[in-house]
């Protein structure tokens, strides 16, 4: 078996007497595309709250290329090479697409306040280059507010792939996208995932049989099955569970 | 400097507009500035420059960093007793002194900024008003060194040989202090860091992810914010030639909240535009003799709030803006 780029061991998260995350245990292999999927509630962005620091594990450990990172803040793991989007798209309202990749880009410069912020533009063509990538080059001066959905989406991942992350997460890059929009993000994943291991929530079947080398089904906080896509489709526990349900929404 | 609500960061279309605006208002500041002891009494004008320091330093936290201090009058006191002393005791030229009260305030903002930044929103608040109490009645009750209720008195201001016991001259010595510690303000604002406070204040999360530590930024800010009310405060000390127990009293911190929010939150030109109309205001109200200045001030400040949710300066930049 592949190196393990990102290791969960028996991680439990309870809140007030409701187990939300019970004993996962996961194993994302270097380099591959892992997708968490399962119904409603099934526990997959408490999860990945879990794995990026967000919040604290009632139980269990966390490792990251052998590393143990169990109960690091947030910005610790961000820096230690794990970048993360966002279901709910959370960006900085008044900048503009530019200025939101070179704060993500700045890194220790955001320290020097004695520095004027043009300091930042020396980062301006490796913004271009990233919003370039995400095809939002053109929008590079509208500010975050006034982008479409898809297109906050996409800058999302610029944000994310701006950290040059080792590992990446992404909760539900496609949620509420337009068609087109989706075939453009499977593509572009398919494009930044070389030199870099992808995990990622994701409802849109379509998407996980295009991408994932791997799928973990949570249901109710546990592992139901775990295995390649078209062997954890034709399971019929999955089915069950969850799939039945998409397919008929399909 | 910036005169939006909430300030925004290099928009070019923009900026190109304001390409004109902002050195006018800039040389009609500069021009005020230098006139002004000759219009008002000199007293005032002295006052007016303290004030526009603090409640610049309550801005720098409320309108950039998303952070209300209820306690900013600890930052302002201590400098002032911090500064009185250097010069009772030490007979340090006037700048020194000042310097070394805005020294100690940042001193004293560290340990209570590193509690106060885990808290966010009204909680913040109160950690902060919290500690501002302590530092209260730490001074009242250490009377061997503060003076406690009688506060201190007699505090000298020296340059070399210079005569600054006239206030008319004392003013322009300030000057440079103040136009230093509000360009400090604006350099903040308008620096990596000022970029990477915004992004927090807007959105903590998100921050986070990208890998800032947001307590440790919120941290700095709220020591610089101290060094700079701390200028403030010092100056005020050497002003009055006296420092007195109101300097750190909760009010105190409640009338820079209230400039800052008459004038507009988030743009340094409000702040300076909101603490002079409350000096301005309460002095005139005062040689008047009315009999409850408190009582208008409030009043004012209420229907600001209802009438102007950009404050005054606020409203008054967004009207041009939107012409």
């Amino acid at each position: 078996m592949a190196h393990s780029a990102l290791t969960a061991r028996a991680l439990t998260r309870d809140f007030r007497g409701f187990r939300a995350v019970d004993a996962v245990d996961l194993e994302v292999a270097d380099g591959s595309v892992h997708a968490l999927v399962g119904p409603n509630g099934a526990g997959k962005t408490t999860l990945f709250n879990l794995l990026t620091g967000f919040l604290t594990p009632t139980a269990g450990r966390i490792e990251v290329g052998g590393r143990d990172i169990t109960g690091l803040a947030p910005e610790k793991i961000a820096r230690l090479g794990v970048a993360r989007s966002f279901q709910i798209t959370s960006l900085f309202g008044q900048l503009t697409c530019r200025e939101h990749v070179e704060l993500a880009l700045a890194g220790d410069l955001g320290w020097k306040f004695w520095r004027s912020d043009k300091l930042l533009h020396r980062h301006r063509d490796q913004a271009m280059s990233l919003l370039d990538q995400v095809g939002l080059a053109e929008h590079a001066e509208s500010t975050a507010d006034s982008l479409a959905y898809g297109r906050k989406r996409a800058l999302e991942l610029a944000l994310a792939l701006a950290l040059d992350p080792k590992v990446l997460l992404l909760d539900e890059p496609t949620a509420g996208m337009g068609v087109e929009d989706v075939d453009r993000t499977v593509d572009l994943i398919g494009r930044v995932r070389d030199g870099r291991t992808v995990v990622m929530v994701e409802h849109n079947m379509s998407v996980v049989g295009a991408l994932a080398d791997q799928v973990t089904v949570l249901q109710a906080g546990k592992v139901l099955v775990e295995g390649a896509y078209a062997q954890v489709r034709d399971d019929e526990r999955v089915i069950s569970a969850y799939l039945g349900e998409a397919h008929v929404a399909d | 400097m910036t005169t939006d609500v909430l300030p925004e960061v290099g928009r070019p279309a923009r900026a190109r507009a304001k390409r004109f605006a902002r050195p006018a208002l800039l040389a009609a500041g500069l021009i005020v500035a230098v006139w002004l002891p000759n219009g008002i009494y000199t007293g005032l004008a002295v006052d007016l420059l303290c004030w526009a320091l603090f409640a610049v330093s309550v801005d720098l936290l409320l309108g950039y960093a998303g952070l209300l201090s209820f306690g900013h009058a600890a930052y302002w006191g201590s400098s002032a007793y911090a500064t009185g002393l250097l010069a009772v005791h030490l007979g340090l030229p006037f700048p020194l002194a000042v310097l070394g009260g805005a020294l100690t305030a940042a001193l004293i903002a560290i340990p209570v900024g590193f509690l106060a930044v885990k808290r966010v929103g009204i909680y913040f608040a109160m950690v902060t008003l919290a500690f501002a109490q302590m530092i209260y009645f730490i001074a009242n009750e250490w009377r061997s060194v503060t003076g406690g209720e009688n506060g201190m008195q007699s505090v000298p201001r020296t340059l070399g040989s210079a005569d600054l016991s006239d206030n008319y001259y004392f003013y322009y010595a300030a000057l440079p202090i103040v136009l230093g510690g509000l360009w400090l303000a604006w350099r903040i604002v308008h620096s990596p860091f000022g970029r990477v406070l915004v992004a927090i204040r807007d959105n903590p999360a998100r921050a986070r992810a990208l890998g800032y530590p947001v307590h440790r930024y919120k941290l700095a800010a709220f020591v610089l914010s101290a060094f700079v009310a701390g200028l403030g405060g010092g100056l005020f000390a050497l002003a009055h030639q006296f420092v007195s127990l109101d300097t750190l009293h909760w009010t105190t911190s409640g009338k820079a909240v209230i400039m800052v929010v008459l004038g507009g939150i988030g743009t340094l030109w409000g702040a300076l535009f909101g603490s002079s109309f409350v000096v301005v205001l309460e002095d005139s109200l005062s040689q008047a003799d009315f009999a409850s200045p408190g009582l208008l001030t409030g009043g004012i400040f209420v229907l600001a709030v209802l009438l102007f949710r950009r404050g005054l300066w606020g409203s008054v930049a967004a009207f041009f803006r939107r012409r």
